[in-house]
């Protein structure tokens, strides 16, 4: 091995045309995706909103139903994003082989972890773009803020995209993800003030909540999509990046060993 | 390999104006065979009309222009191997690696493979390919290395090898009668080795050898010129390996 794994990223102009790959076959399959992308978080939106909120009414002076929606659209970004950096990508790392193919052409393996970490962004934004369409359309909100929602969740899709990637790196199977979004993702949705505030936790609870990045998104998301401007941005916006610049790097020492071992 | 290799500068690329490629078999299953060749050339940083014009002459040179809309799937192993070298020909590159080109293949397939790939050597490029079959090994090299285990055993082009290290003849002796016919005429061959229930024969002057076999009508003969199976074999010895 000529370069240490822990080497520091080294990323060239050639990840564009592995992003632009993966867009590619985005394209010929989008249809049903984008089907699936909007149904299943407009479900239990529709359910819960509606149903729930007609007995909850309001929470922090928003109707449930609005609450809600401003929360889940964040829980909507990370889940694409993981789902893309997991499965999406373990499938080309593993199963096709397409990683392997790419760098028998002047492609470093930092290029397509670059680019795979950008792509599952991506990806997370064109899910959330879908959602926030529907949110206009069926009038929950029309704020123009919600415009500058899509870029902070593209954010947070590089945030979730990195930390996705890590276990990517480790897994020697599908099977392997259920934990992931089982352990991690699922309780990570419940404590980050998506369905109800985080003051309604335990203290303790509470500070650990502070720190997760869902709930950094949620807090930079929430006022954007019902037309405020946040409150506090710098705190979140450093939470979202201490998780993404460190799973980034740890992601791709990781890769590097999985390749070059 | 070059797949294996992190460091990007030194190993991926091309020094000195030459350029190589690697073939692989990995595809991309939701784009056709166009689509394909299009992805894989904008990873070596071609222009978009420089692909555009190469794709037409490389399903040709792959005979696949009647499947340029198939996508992989839909291709026989002999047309998925063409399209994988097709695929390694997008950069016009001077040096070809190739990993078992012809492995699988049916006979028809495979030829069809061995004359694109002497086209390709009367073109000027190199080829470094790796393989299993001896008789492709010697159509196609004009340099051979003879590895087992990872260790160079032996090195040279092919017919100076076989000279060097083997007898000019074979004869290859079958059956029940094989292991008789070997006690009583070991001394007209200068080696005699067992497979199975067969027998080799390896001589210079195999005339009073054939004749003396000739005269027993109960055994079933074979007479060739040594080639590099038999040298493989001579120098990697003819038990099974465990894969290592």
């Amino acid at each position: 091995m000529l370069v240490s794994a822990y080497a520091l990223p080294r990323v060239s102009w050639r990840f564009l045309p592995v992003l632009q790959r993966n867009l590619l076959v985005w394209i010929k399959l989008a249809g049903p995706s984008i089907l699936g992308n909007i149904a299943e978080p407009l479900i239990p939106l529709v359910a819960f909103g509606y149903g729930l909120g007609a007995m909850i009414g309001q929470i922090d002076g928003l109707p449930y139903i609005l609450y809600l929606a401003s929360g889940s659209i964040a829980v909507s970004a990370t889940m694409a994003a993981s789902f893309e950096a997991l499965y999406s990508a373990f499938s080309r790392m593993q199963m096709q082989k397409t990683w392997e193919s790419i760098m028998n052409a002047p492609v470093s393996l930092d290029d397509i972890v670059f680019a795979e970490m950008l792509w599952a962004a991506l990806k997370a934004m064109f899910s959330v773009a879908a959602i926030l369409i529907v949110l206009f359309v069926m009038n929950i909100s029309r704020a123009p803020t919600m415009l500058l929602a899509l870029p902070v969740l593209g954010f947070v899709g590089i945030t979730f995209a990195s930390m996705a990637l890590v276990f990517n790196a480790l897994a020697k199977g599908y099977d392997f993800f259920t934990y992931y979004f089982t352990l991690v993702l699922t309780p990570m949705t419940f404590l980050s003030g998506v369905y109800f505030p985080i003051s309604q936790m335990p203290e303790w609870l509470q500070v650990i909540a502070h720190v997760l990045p869902l709930s950094a998104a949620v807090e930079l998301v929430r006022p954007l999509i019902i037309g405020q401007w946040p409150e506090h941005w710098l705190g979140p916006l450093a939470v979202l990046a201490a998780y993404a610049v460190v799973g980034y790097y740890i992601a791709l020492v990781l890769t590097r060993r999985r390749f070059f071992r | 390999m070059p797949s294996g290799c992190p460091y990007r500068r030194k190993c991926a690329r091309p020094s000195s104006g030459s350029a190589w490629s690697a073939s692989s078999t990995a595809w991309t299953p939701d784009f056709n065979c166009i689509e394909n060749l299009r992805v894989y050339g904008r990873y070596f940083g071609l222009k978009r009309a420089e692909i555009e014009a190469r794709i037409p002459k490389l399903l040709e040179f792959a005979s696949l222009q009647s499947k340029a809309a198939a996508k992989p799937g839909e291709l026989s192993g002999g047309m998925k191997r063409r399209l994988s070298l097709a695929r390694a020909l997008i950069n016009d590159p001077d040096l070809l690696l190739l990993d078992e080109p012809t492995t699988g293949l049916d006979p028809q397939a495979r030829h069809l493979m061995w004359e694109r790939l002497q086209n390709l050597l009367q073109q000027g490029k190199s080829i470094l390919l790796t393989t299993h079959f001896m008789d492709e090994a010697e159509r196609l090299c004009d340099r051979l290395l003879v590895l087992d285990h990872g260790r160079k055993i032996a090195e040279g082009r092919p017919r100076e090898l076989i000279a060097a290290h083997l007898e000019s003849d074979v004869v290859e002796v079958y059956g029940d009668g094989a292991a008789d016919a070997a006690l009583r005429h070991v001394g007209l061959a200068e080696r005699v080795e067992t497979s199975g229930e067969t027998r080799f024969f390896y001589l210079r002057e195999p005339k009073p050898l054939l004749q003396a076999l000739g005269a027993d009508h109960s055994i079933r003969y074979l007479h060739r010129p040594a080639n590099l199976e038999d040298l493989f074999l001579k120098l990697t010895g003819r038990q099974i390996r465990d894969e290592a």
